[in-house]
């Protein structure tokens, strides 16, 4: 009989990039065509995973915008006029389109990013075309919606979107836009405009017509000159609360509406009642899930003392069994950071974490010698006050703390600038419900964590912003009364 | 009476669905998936558990278990046969120098509805035929009545009666009704002396699934952790593909770690499984899935 211990390790598992094609270079798509940018400047989008160069991209300057936003103005008197049901045909068959290529979508995606295929494959390119699907519904029945107050649409939408959910942070912005009957311009993250432009590709095919949606890509500059033109309506912005201040500061005195979805420093709390297994790898997916670049990433997590050594050994073993390595790879649990930038933020909070006087702990799995590689973090022995539990890091670096009393929990957990989400894990259904209650965040999950659907909408407290996307609610943000 | 200490552990079933269907998306391809083959092949109990069976089955049943497929060169063999008691003589016979072990149901198995001393004398015809592992059933009424004192003192009484045979408790867990008590029935199957844990008899649906089988692999593990002493997993029932084989290996790869990735501290409880295996083996040397009847049926 065998005795001897065996050793069984996956061998790789390589999503293949046979069928997909990304062209040396990308133009901004403007009033449905692909245009050059005015002053020819361009700039890379490189593979996080090996700091390889896919692309080069165009980037917009003010004039451009002011081309984009043109061209969405001139499509707008149309597209409002249109009826409900015949803009949601199109939408319809934009998700369609997105379903049928969605294995584009998704190597493209994690090429670009550095998110694990398997979290694109499986999350954000079917919920993409989820919010496109459920958006589509709405279009002929915003009346039913909003009975009594004829709701008609705001007009020209600038939206910004952040790096981490590319293609699921576009759909988010232009689903809903589109039903009410805005027209958008939209500008990508610069580490990963390849989806939004493929988007922008498969839209051109979908018969959109034109200039109902303009995509444009670069930088800061670019977005500024978006938020501050004067032609657009109404702004969204999802990204950090650093920039969501500038944007509300610059749209003060004028007639802009604005939604933003910002920063987070969500709070898991784990009662000594909880089903521990389940609650730990609650845990893990709440802050390892895309490398912890997650608004709403689980990024404290308060124990209670009881159970605080039992959860710590769980989590420790449970970190082990995650695979990092190549994105590509079907069975990576935990991919590339997203740029290099972003690696140094973190390794910087990492770093200001053990001169606190935290106590440091990190998995042991080899990482990648190229690319931009964050090994999953954990941190006990931090406090209130630490800078590892104030800010947000926008990496997988948890931070753990015990409590005693229930009021304890709840006042530490909202004990934060911000207020987007939480994690209550306990097996009793009151102390959920007092839980609920009690925690600022806008988004509150019970024995679960990132769970997301286009019906239910989603946004923060405090300063994780405001306005509400997805569901009902996120029809209201593209809406005048 | 003995007392014991029966903590009660929550399971969140929708947290174990989760997880498993994590386990359920890994990508098993290449030489990992070789090798996992063979160590489930390793792994199986190859059982036949009829009213029917004759002495002449369990015989074909036995060479099968020694010579898997004479087409396929370095083959391990199955780990056991399993059989009812009256049967074990003829299986130890036959497996006689060989490394196959033979387990024996017992305690009036599948439904255990008989006096103690019925179970005990069940039990130890077994062994004294020359059984190597008993897979005894709980008495499922006394668990659902909340008696689990009484369930644990049967598990305790027949461990004793075992000797040095080593003893599956099967939980029958398709009778149990929630994870919660698969939990319940696995922490007291475990502290009462069980060597392994099973899930199933095969004679009810459902048998094992992989949601229970974590369950049942986390108590394992909570008990191996506070105590250092491993205790083997046994799903019975269901199990019939090679795919699904090796879902349940990564289970217990990343849920207990490579030391429970041998026979001696899994098994799978499958009559089928074995040819789908040799199936995807010979797939692997030729190039081509072959008729299932070129494998023999035992």
């Amino acid at each position: 009989m065998a005795k001897k211990k065996i050793v069984w390790e996956l061998s790789e598992a390589i999503e293949s990039t046979d069928h997909i094609e990304i062209k040396d270079q990308y133009e901004l798509f403007i009033g449905g065509k692909f245009v050059p940018p005015t002053q020819k400047k361009y700039f890379d989008t490189v593979n996080p995973a090996n700091e390889e160069k896919l692309a080069r991209i165009a980037e917009a300057n003010e004039e451009d915008i002011t081309k984009a936003v043109k061209s969405a103005r001139k499509a707008f008197n149309s597209w409002s006029k249109l009826s409900g049901a015949e803009r949601g045909k199109y939408i319809f068959r934009i998700a369609r389109m997105i379903q049928e290529r969605a294995k584009e979508f998704a190597v493209i995606e994690t090429l670009d990013g550095g998110k694990p295929i398997r979290e694109s494959r499986d999350i954000d390119i079917p919920l993409a075309a989820n919010h496109f699907f459920y958006y589509a519904g709405w279009a002929d029945k915003l009346e039913y919606a909003f009975p009594n107050r004829k709701p008609h649409p705001i007009g020209v939408a600038g939206q910004i979107i952040p790096w981490n959910f590319p293609l699921l942070m576009a759909a988010w912005k232009i689903a809903p836009a589109l039903a009410c009957g805005n027209t958008v311009v939209l500008k990508p993250a610069e580490t990963t405009p390849l989806t939004a432009l493929k988007l922008a590709e498969l839209i051109q095919e979908s018969g959109l017509p034109e200039g109902v949606v303009n995509i444009v890509t670069g930088a800061g500059e670019s977005g500024a000159a978006l938020v501050n033109h004067k032609g657009v309506d109404k702004i969204a912005f999802t990204g950090s609360t650093e920039v969501g201040k500038l944007i509300q500061q610059s749209t003060a005195a004028s007639n802009k509406k604005l939604t933003l979805e910002l920063g987070g420093k969500a709070a898991n709390i784990i009662f000594e009642d909880a089903a521990i297994d389940q609650a730990v790898e609650g845990i893990v997916n709440g802050i390892y899930f895309n490398q912890g670049h997650v608004c709403c990433a689980g990024s404290r997590l308060f124990v209670q003392e009881s159970v605080f050594n039992q959860v710590l050994d769980k989590l420790k073993a449970r970190m082990e069994t995650l695979i990092v390595g190549n994105p590509l790879d079907k069975n990576t649990d935990v991919g590339a950071i997203n740029s290099k930038g972003q690696l140094k933020t973190i390794e910087s909070y990492i770093k200001s974490g053990v001169a606190e006087g935290a106590e440091l702990h990190q998995s042991s799995a080899q990482l990648p010698k190229k690319g931009f590689w964050c090994k999953p973090t954990l941190f006990t022995e931090v406090s209130q006050s630490s800078k590892l539990v104030q800010e947000e890091i926008f990496g997988p670096v948890l931070a753990i703390q015990s409590f005693r009393t229930v009021s304890e929990a709840i006042s530490k957990a909202n004990n934060t600038p911000y207020g987007l989400s939480a994690g209550i894990w306990t097996d009793k259904g009151s102390k959920i419900f007092n839980m609920i209650m009690n925690m600022n965040a806008g988004v509150v999950w019970a024995n679960t964590y990132n769970k997301f659907d286009p019906a239910s909408p989603f946004g923060g407290f405090k300063e994780s912003g405001y306005g509400r996307e997805g569901g009902l609610h996120g029809l209201s943000a593209y809406l005048n009364f | 009476m003995s007392d014991f200490n029966l903590s009660v552990v929550p399971v969140d079933q929708l947290g174990v669905f989760e997880r498993v269907s994590r386990f359920q998306k890994r990508s098993i391809k290449g030489t990992s998936k070789i090798q996992g083959l063979k160590m489930a092949l390793n792994m199986i109990d190859l059982t036949t558990l009829e009213g029917a069976d004759t002495e002449n089955k369990v015989k074909q049943l036995c060479n099968k278990a020694q010579h898997l497929h004479q087409n396929l060169d370095s083959l391990p063999t199955v780990a056991a046969v399993c059989v009812y008691p009256s049967m074990v003589k003829i299986a130890k016979q036959q497996l006689k120098n060989t490394d196959i072990k033979i387990a024996s149901v017992a305690t009036a198995f599948p439904s255990g509805q008989s006096p103690i001393e019925i179970k005990l004398a069940d039990t130890q015809f077994a062994v004294e035929e020359g059984a190597d592992e008993i897979d005894m059933v709980i008495s499922r009424g006394k668990f659902l009545e909340g008696n689990y004192n009484y369930v644990y003192d049967e598990i305790a009484t027949i461990k004793e009666a075992c000797g040095s045979a080593r003893l599956k408790v099967i939980l029958e867990t398709g009778e149990l009704g929630s994870l919660d008590q698969v939990r319940k029935a696995s922490d007291i199957a475990i502290q009462a002396g069980a060597d392994f844990i099973k899930t199933s008899t095969g004679k009810i649906s459902p048998a094992a699934t992989m949601p229970v089988t974590l369950v049942m692999l986390l108590a394992i593990k909570d008990h191996y952790q506070k105590t250092g002493q491993m205790v083997g997993m046994k799903p019975a029932g269901g199990i019939s593909t090679a795919k699904g084989a090796l879902q349940y290996l990564i289970m217990v790869k990343e849920t207990l770690g490579d030391e429970w990735l041998n026979n001696q501290w899994f098994r799978f409880g499958a009559s089928r499984l074995a040819n789908d295996i040799l199936m995807q083996l010979e797939k692997r040397n030729t190039g081509h899935y072959q008729s299932p009847d070129y494998f023999s049926k035992d």
